[in-house]
């Protein structure tokens, strides 16, 4: 049986603040049609459970080469960032317990003792860095930074590897502390 | 020292203390005049005493705005930076695209808009590009919506000085008709399905920029602009074509969209959880904040203005991201009494209004101050309060009535302990 989509559905019942086009017929017939092995080219994305994550296996090791060779330049040796280019490891235990909402004093969010998923980590690096070359990073260079980022950052042991199956298994320290937007409007600041 | 969180988190600030401290500020002989540099120029010929003694210019291919008039943006130079909307030089509503704010986390790309496609995928019934040219035969929206980025004021918020502009405080929304069509008929037309709940974007910048929208955006007023003030999208705001979600953190409007997928969960983009949420005091951190909070800044008279006895409009833009303005309100005596202020335009949903008030300064030292309500009842917040509710920790977000102290000079300075 054909599925009845969403966008027909809200048609239907004429949801959405304007409610349905008169001038929109049911389809027009326009787009490309593109076939899926292009779709994957550029479907590069790795979700919260990592169910996209590809092939592939780096160790922290490797990861401290790869991250000498092609981030230290900006984020510092030791991943302790230079003005403007982001720190990306540090737990200082002032920070620890997630105290960022009650201090005054700015303290540095990063990857271990504020992010989420460690599958985020993967993603936006394979995505967007190196900053001038990004895209250049081969899959197990991307586990190995990811898996160097995460044992600098005390979330996995120093002599950890990490591939699909382990870099999913990873729990971030503080992933339960995030919360949905509780905010409605109305008279209640939020 | 700043640390590297108030230079991510206060662009706005940090920029803007660049401007003040590192130029010397102008002499500002209107309110209309620029605090920004002015841009470089070419020589100008002596202006006549009698502007109808001679015939003037010629014709030319592209408008200028006169020789007289001194706007800019600020600048940064950096790839992953901003520039800011000159507010204290504007009126009306409409920001001028050459001064809409800009924010990028990878530069300004150069995309062949001939070959450039929008991909549609994931839980679909059918996978589809769509060019440029197939894009402008759906049938058409033209609306007016602002945009404000996530991070706007935040170094205002955390630490206010005297020496700030509206620029500095409130350059990162810009306010916008934008034409383009609604994603209702785009995901109409690849047969979005009924289990998707989730969508990601994605830009073709260098940062593959990527948020997670909920599907109810979508199908409510979602749309894919390839037009700003009637013309083609300008580079730094998506050329050719951007996702525009009206009322929403700015970072969720994704530039130069080339990607859609379909999902059933968001993908916890590094712009949804390292960036772009609130730590607050009682040890959680907010998520998905997308609505923007209601805000108004009154934009003169305000800093470096020094002002004389007498009328005065106390003029401003007020905004919502989950409607209308219903009112704002204006103090010339640091919130003893208010005042409606008039609007100056009709009201439409998450969409700048103009308001205006007429004041006589009668030479007394006073702050004045704006507060927006919108039409869900919200009312613009102190800082105090802002702080009470959330705590220190998070600049994102931030909407707190803004206030401008009168000295018994004339001069006007920023009042941020509101
Ligand atoms: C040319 C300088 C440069 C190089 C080299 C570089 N980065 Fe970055 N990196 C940046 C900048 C700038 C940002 C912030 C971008 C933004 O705010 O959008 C950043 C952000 C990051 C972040 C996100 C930090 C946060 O707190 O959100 C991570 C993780 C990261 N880089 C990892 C790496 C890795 C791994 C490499 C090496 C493969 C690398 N970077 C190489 C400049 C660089």
């Amino acid at each position: 049986m054909r599925r009845m989509t969403i966008a027909t559905a809200a048609l239907l019942v004429g949801c959405g603040p304007s409610g349905s086009d008169p001038r929109s017929p049911q389809r027009m017939g326009l787009g490309r049609e593109v076939p899926a092995h292009e779709v994957a080219l550029v479907n590069r994305d790795v979700g919260p459970d990592g169910a996209e994550l590809p092939p592939g296996r780096g160790t922290v090791a490797e990861g401290a080469t790869v991250y000498a060779a092609k981030c230290a330049s900006c984020h510092g040796a030791n991943g302790e960032g230079m003005a403007p280019f982001p720190k990306l490891v540090g737990r200082p235990p002032e920070a620890e317990g997630f105290k960022f909402g009650a201090s005054e004093a700015g303290l540095d969010r990063t990857i271990g003792n504020y992010w989420p998923y460690a599958t985020t980590v993967f993603d936006y690096v394979r995505r967007a860095m190196p900053q001038l070359t990004p895209g250049t990073l081969t899959d197990p260079e991307v586990y190995a930074l990811t898996a160097f980022l995460l044992a600098s950052n005390q979330v996995i042991p120093m002599d950890a590897a990490l591939d699909a199956e382990s870099l999913r298994a990873v729990k971030m320290p503080y992933q339960d502390r995030f919360v949905p937007d509780n905010r409605r409007g109305g008279r209640e600041v939020k | 020292m700043p640390t590297r969180r108030d230079m991510l988190a206060s662009t706005a600030g940090a920029l803007g203390g660049a401007v003040v401290f590192g130029v010397p500020p102008l002499p500002r002989p209107d309110p209309q005049g620029a605090q920004a540099p002015p841009p470089v120029r070419p020589p100008l010929a002596p202006m006549p005493d009698d502007p109808t003694s001679a015939p003037g210019a010629p014709t030319s291919a592209l408008g200028e705005r006169s020789h007289q008039v001194s706007v800019a943006r600020t600048p940064t130079g950096l790839i992953a930076g901003s520039s800011l909307t000159p507010h204290q030089s504007l009126t009306g509503t409409i920001t001028p695209s050459d001064l809409h704010f800009e924010r990028h986390h990878a530069g300004v790309p150069a995309i062949d808009a001939a070959k450039h496609e929008l991909l549609i995928h994931g839980l679909v019934d059918r996978t589809l590009a769509f060019s440029l040219a197939d894009l402008k035969r759906f049938p058409r929206v033209t609306r007016t919506y602002f945009i404000e980025c996530s991070g706007n004021g935040g170094g205002a918020f955390r630490r206010p000085r005297a020496e700030m502009t509206p620029q500095q405080i409130a350059g990162l929304a810009s306010n916008t008709e934008w034409t383009g069509v609604p994603m209702r008929a785009l995901f109409n037309e690849v047969g979005a399905q009924r289990g998707a709940s989730w969508v990601l974007a994605e830009g073709s910048d260098a940062a593959e920029l990527t948020r997670s929208i909920p599907m109810s955006k979508m199908l409510d007023d979602a749309l894919v602009v390839w037009a700003q003030n009637g013309e083609p999208l300008r580079p730094a705001q998506g050329y050719p074509i951007r996702l525009l979600l009206p009322g929403w953190e700015g970072n969720a409007s994704i530039k130069w969209l080339r990607r859609l997928e379909l999902g059933t969960r968001p993908w916890m983009t590094r712009e949804e959880t390292s960036k772009y949420t609130d730590p607050l005091k009682d040890g959680t951190a907010r998520q998905f904040s997308f609505e923007v909070d209601a805000k108004s800044i009154i934009t003169a008279p305000v800093f470096p203005d020094r002002i004389t006895r007498g009328w005065h409009p106390i003029s401003g833009v007020a905004w919502s991201g989950r409607g209308r303005i219903a009112r704002v309100e204006v103090s010339t005596n640091g919130g003893e009494t208010w005042s409606n202020a008039a609007l100056l335009n009709a009201p439409t949903p998450k969409a700048f209004v103009r308001f205006e008030q007429m004041w006589e300064w009668k030479g007394d030292e006073t702050v004045l101050l704006s507060r927006a309500t919108d039409e869900t009842g919200y009312v613009q917040p102190t800082r105090a309060a802002l702080i009470e509710a959330r705590g220190i920790g998070t600049s994102y977000h931030s909407n707190p009535i803004y206030g401008w102290k009168v000295g018994t000079d004339g001069a006007v300075t920023f009042h941020g302990e509101t």
